[in-house]
């Protein structure tokens, strides 16, 4: 048994524990850090370099079906290993804070979403790839429309706008997949395995890669909140209880560009290229940017901010993608890690503050870092570190992007390409989330305090979440080669098929 | 002992101290302070040993690794350049941090401050030492940082936090340019952005050639870059956040907004000055947008009423001097302006700070007078900064380094030395103006007539700034700090500038004395001056329109219309199309998870057994 079998596994077993009367804290709270352990221990082990061009280390395969061929294959490689450890820290940090008097709901739900999350991360079968990402859905759902914010009738329609936009964005991906399944398939076995397909050499035509990666693009994209439809997000973060807005917003929404730089950017490599794609993502992206920056902007309360924000900050990752470049897919890679790390702690911050103040109108707060010295500091890794400020993870990430755009080979001297004009509006936007950030930060924090409403520090047991997150935003953020190391390799594939 | 080894103690020692001060400040207390000022002296007498090291690239750390031909490291670069711009950050430095001691004495939240004193020093040093433009930027935020930290110090003040927000906004929207700038140069120098090699490729390789048959983007990358340079350094129209920024803590503005960090723009520009090279019209937008801001901000100093913001647009002015000498082509004239101003701005602000302390926190000339019989010490070493700002002939380090950029305008362009010279007469005119009302005459106000001298932990720093700032400029010395004072480079019209220069000194000094001894009030009423030409309130007229107002805008069009065609309108032909959508829709839950399962039975279906029959 692969021990990636039991991380995927074990957080099911422990929800079904919970389900059937364990003690609900220390049942989630053991099977998240035995998880982190274990994902810290392949880590550690972790030798990116012996892996070749679609292979996968800790691999195990059970066949389900034989035509078509599906098994329950699972394997880690770099990129995998990457967010399996993003998910893996936020779900400890995620079950951690949960504070509620009924909390096995809110334990289960983390657990499950924790599951798929893991599962598809670290299958290498299609099938179980979107199943598990489908399997993490659902208890977010439910989580929005039972044990949401606000009142009830907004909450549930909150759910069920998400429910339908992301069941469509599911259908769209679903209907990608099986084209590409289709066109890969030769011979009488139509397979699943992404080992193979990545190793195979496609025959694909160009403009049969086009569509299906254009199709996968808004399949995958409606997951990540990609611009035009991303109108789901916002509402669903703000609305969602914190430790589902941690998971979804910094672990379960990076499965679209994982699927991306996992499945489409390799295997259709044309499609990637062709000129009426790129220009629709990099057309989407700024959507996601701009629009959406200028949009956060706009927002009153912190939690619609966040919420918009971490919209607006996936048109980075989306760039990274669009480039295609070693250094860019790299730095999209660290930027999901960066991103999730950050908004897990802006939304663990965003809930402790609803909880203790009641409101999170900009308007009604102020002077709150007078009696909160710890979550002050905290805030400040969390906003620094969407602002981009070196030192935290972000920042990494961001440069990384930013230069892939700029690659020597992709610049002519002549006249800069769509693609670097993209980047230079995108520049823009870290402007603007700069003033957002810093102007929330000014309002809640600083100035006078507004009467009537406190904020405190935690106790010591409640602080080890927020510092978890935030000292894993330092660490990789001074030392980036901790994670760069993992995915060394991994882009062997992505990085033929880009240029 | 390793020769890396000083350079990475300077380095991070600030940093540990900083990482200290944050993780334990409750056990440490009053020792927080005592740690900075530390590791401060440590750094200090380092840097002093170290101004006989030899010229070198030390390789610390790489900080993102891709490829040997893309690869952003943590390196140290040593030269006359960084030799000696270590010694200025980190002897002001320890000053300032002694200064601060005592001056902080009161202040519950001595810990963070010193802190971000700390923190600050790293980013600084970082500047000072980076071999690339990438392990610049790197230290240029943290430097925004830092001093976002220290201008919000007392953050219950409204105008403080406004002040701090403003300063890293205003460096952000330059830091945009600077970005855009290392991306260009990244991308056309094949990936490395180090300075040594970046200066071999313009000298005689690719770029080189770029420059000669695409002019264009040369000139854009170098502009880009320059707009760091305006944002950190406070050029017109980004300067608006450096007066501002006096809301922090006195000690901090003699460090940072005055000899250290805004003067990080220029040492950039001197670094990358083979750009202006290559691109000559670029070094004149430098030269133009320093010459407006020296004299500008200037004739904005001459209206105010507040000590500090006096001295902060006369440092703005003095950037914008340093920046139009970087922008000639002389980058030795403007480090040298930049060595002698920072020792003596340094002073000015420590002595405005004794000031400020001494009358019980005003900061309003007007209300001060008769200081120099209640404070003889602040009162001497105050008119010995203010001498050497204003350049009074010979004794003064000022005086040179004036003199340095003076000639160079003479012989590159005579206008740039018509602004220079129409710059040095109101700095005499608005120094004088300062001097006189705050010193001579008789005391305006209660705290004004009880003012006495600080406790020496302040006035000895005053002292030694002022010993500096008399022979910071003597060749012996100046060659010891390798501040590249203009060797022999005398102009034909030598005497003639000198004879100029005082006579532009004598008018402005001149000048002050008739309109401003023995007065009780402002006789000048520039009210355009007083408002510092509108810029702030334009300022905020735009961000209220074209990013506030622009932003609901969007905000409405985001929600009607793409909302509305992506989601409302499908989901309304939905409704009508099917009586079965509309009972889903009647708000069960149960309904909703019916749907998904359906998409799941769906999937499972389509894969298992409508696949297979596709294929074959």
């Amino acid at each position: 048994m692969s021990p990636l079998e039991i991380v995927i596994f074990l957080p099911i077993a422990a929800a079904l524990a919970i389900w059937l009367g364990a003690p609900a804290r220390p049942t989630s709270l053991f099977a998240a850090l035995v998880n982190l352990v274990i994902i810290a221990g392949i880590a550690f082990r972790f030798d990116g370099s012996s892996l070749g061009v679609g292979e996968f280390a800790h691999v195990s395969s059970r066949i389900v079906l034989d035509n078509p061929a599906i098994s329950f294959a699972v394997g880690i490689d770099g990129m995998s290993l990457i967010l399996a450890l993003l998910t893996a820290i936020v779900t400890l940090a995620a079950v951690w804070q949960i504070v509620a008097d009924k909390s096995a709901p809110f334990h289960i739900a983390s657990l499950l979403i924790s599951a798929g999350a893991m599962g598809a991360f670290l299958s290498t079968d299609l099938f179980f790839i979107y199943a598990f990402h489908e399997l993490a859905l659902i208890p977010t759902f439910l989580m929005i429309a039972l044990h949401g914010h606000g009142d009830p009738a907004n909450r549930r329609a909150v759910a069920w706008k998400t429910t339908i936009y992301l069941g469509v964005g599911s259908l769209v991906l679903l209907a990608g997949l099986a084209a590409l399944v289709l066109n890969f398939s030769e011979g009488p076995v139509i397979s699943f395995d992404l080992t193979s397909l990545l190793q195979q050499t496609s025959s694909v035509p160009a403009a049969t890669q086009e569509w299906i990666y254009f199709t996968l693009l808004i399949g995958f994209g409606t997951l990540v909140s990609l611009f035009p439809f991303h109108s789901w997000a916002a509402p669903a973060y703000a609305t969602a209880p914190t430790s589902v807005a941690m998971l979804h917003a910094g672990v379960l929404k990076k499965f679209g560009l994982y699927g991306l730089l996992r499945i489409a950017q390799p295997l259709l490599p044309l499609g990637a290229q062709a000129e009426w794609v790129q220009n629709a993502l990099l057309i989407m992206l700024l959507g996601n940017i701009l629009v959406m920056g200028l949009v956060t902007l706009h927002q009153s309360r912190l939690d619609d901010m966040l919420a918009n924000s971490s919209v607006m900050h996936m048109g980075y990752i989306f760039l990274g993608l669009a480039a295609g470049t070693e250094l860019a897919l790299k730095g999209a890679v660290m930027l999901m890690f960066a991103h999730g790390a950050s908004i897990a702690l802006s939304f663990a911050l965003c809930g402790r503050m609803r909880n203790q103040v009641g409101t999170l109108e900009f308007s009604k707060l102020g002077g709150l870092a007078t009696n909160a010295p710890l979550l002050t500091v905290l805030f400040g890794f969390a906003a620094f570190a969407s602002i981009g400020l070196p030192g935290l993870a972000n920042f990494a990430g961001e440069i990384m992007i930013f230069a892939g755009t700029f690659d020597p080979k992709l610049l002519s001297p002549e006249k800069l390409s769509s693609l670097q004009w993209t980047t230079i509006l995108a520049l823009w936007g870290v402007v603007i989330s700069a003033v957002y950030m810093l102007r929330a930060y000014r309002k809640l924090f600083f100035g006078t305090a507004n009467s009537g409403h406190y904020l405190r520090d935690p106790g010591f047991s409640q602080r080890v979440p927020l510092v978890l997150l935030a000292a894993v935003l330092l660490v990789v953020g001074c030392c980036p080669s901790v994670l760069l190391g993992l995915i060394q390799s991994a882009w062997a594939a992505a990085k033929v098929a880009s240029l | 002992m390793n020769n890396l080894t000083p350079f990475a103690v300077i380095l991070l020692l600030p940093l540990f101290s900083a990482l200290a001060i944050l993780l334990f400040h409750k056990q440490l207390k009053g020792a927080a302070a005592l740690i900075s000022i530390g590791s401060a002296s440590i750094c200090a007498l380092l840097s002093v040993t170290l101004l006989g090291a030899g010229d070198e690239i030390y390789t610390l750390f790489p900080f993102i690794h891709i490829s040997d031909a893309i690869s952003f490291d943590i390196n140290a670069l040593i030269d006359g350049q960084s030799r000696g711009m270590l010694f200025v950050v980190t002897f002001v430095g320890l000053l300032v941090h002694i200064y601060s001691h005592q001056y902080m004495k009161d202040d519950d939240a001595r810990p963070r401050y010193f802190g971000s004193l700390s923190m600050f020093m790293f980013s600084m040093t970082g500047i000072v030492l980076a071999d690339n433009l990438v392990m610049m930027f790197i230290f240029w935020e943290l430097v925004g940082l830092s001093s976002y930290l220290l201008i919000g110090h007392w953050f219950a003040k409204p105008s403080a936090c406004e002040a701090a927000k403003k300063a890293f906004l205003t460096n952000r929207i330059g830091d945009f340019g600077f970005m855009i700038g290392i991306l260009l140069l990244f991308g056309l120098n094949h990936g490395d952005v180090s300075f040594a090699d970046l200066k071999d490729s313009f000298q005689s390789g690719p770029l080189n050639h770029l420059a000669k048959s695409q002019p264009e983007i040369i000139t854009a990358a170098a502009l880009c870059i320059f707009m760091g340079a305006m944002g950190k350094s406070a050029q017109v129209p980004l300067h608006v956040w450096l007066p501002d920024a006096m809301e922090g803590p006195t000690p901090v503005s003699a460090l940072i907004h005055a000899a250290t960090m805004v003067a990080a723009g220029v040492y950039m520009l001197v670094r990358c000055s083979f750009l202006f090279v290559a691109s000559p019209l670029a070094g004149d937008v430098v030269t133009g947008i320093g010459a407006v801001t020296a004299l500008l901000a200037a004739l904005m100093a001459v209206q105010q009423n507040d000590i500090k913001r006096i001295l902060a647009y006369s440092t703005l002015s003095q950037l914008g001097y340093m920046v139009m000498a970087v922008g000639l082509g002389s980058s030795e004239a403007g480090m040298f302006h930049l060595y002698t101003h920072a020792f003596f701005k340094a002073l000015l602000f420590l002595g405005a700070g004794a000031v400020i302390y001494a009358c019980h926190h005003e900061q309003d000339i007007w209300k001060m007078g008769g200081l120099r019989t209640q404070t003889p010490a602040t009162f001497v070493t105050f008119l010995i900064g203010t001498a050497a700002l204003i350049g009074v002939p010979f004794i003064t380090s000022g005086f040179w380094s004036k003199e340095a950029i003076l000639t160079v305008a003479w012989e590159e362009c005579k206008i740039c030395f018509f602004v220079g010279v129409l710059t040095a007469t109101l700095t005499a005119f608005y120094m004088t103006r300062l001097f006189i009302v705050a010193f001579l005459g008789k005391p305006r106000s209660k705290d004004a007539s009880h003012a006495s001298d600080p406790p020496l932990t302040m006035v000895a720093p005053l002292l030694i700034l002022s010993v500096m700032s008399l022979v910071s400029a003597i060749p012996w010395v100046s060659h010891k700090l390798q501040a590249m004072a203009p060797h022999g480079h005398h102009s034909d019209a030598h005497w003639l500038i000198v004879g100029i220069s005082i006579t532009a000194l004598l008018v402005g000094v001149g000048g002050a004395f008739k309109v401003y001894s023995g007065k009780d009030a402002d006789p000048l009423k520039l009210t355009l001056l007083a408002n510092r030409f509108y810029f702030d309130e334009v300022y905020a007229v735009i961000i209220k329109y074209a990013q506030d107002r622009f932003a609901w805008i969007i905000t409405g069009i985001e929600r009607i219309f793409v909302d509305g065609l992506v989601a409302r309108l499908p989901a309304a032909i939905a409704c009508r199309i099917g009586s079965a959508a509309r009972s889903l829709q009647s708000g069960h839950l149960q309904g909703y998870t019916f749907l998904l399962g359906a998409g799941i039975i769906l999937a499972v279906y389509l894969a298992v057994f409508v696949l297979p029959r596709l294929g074959t």
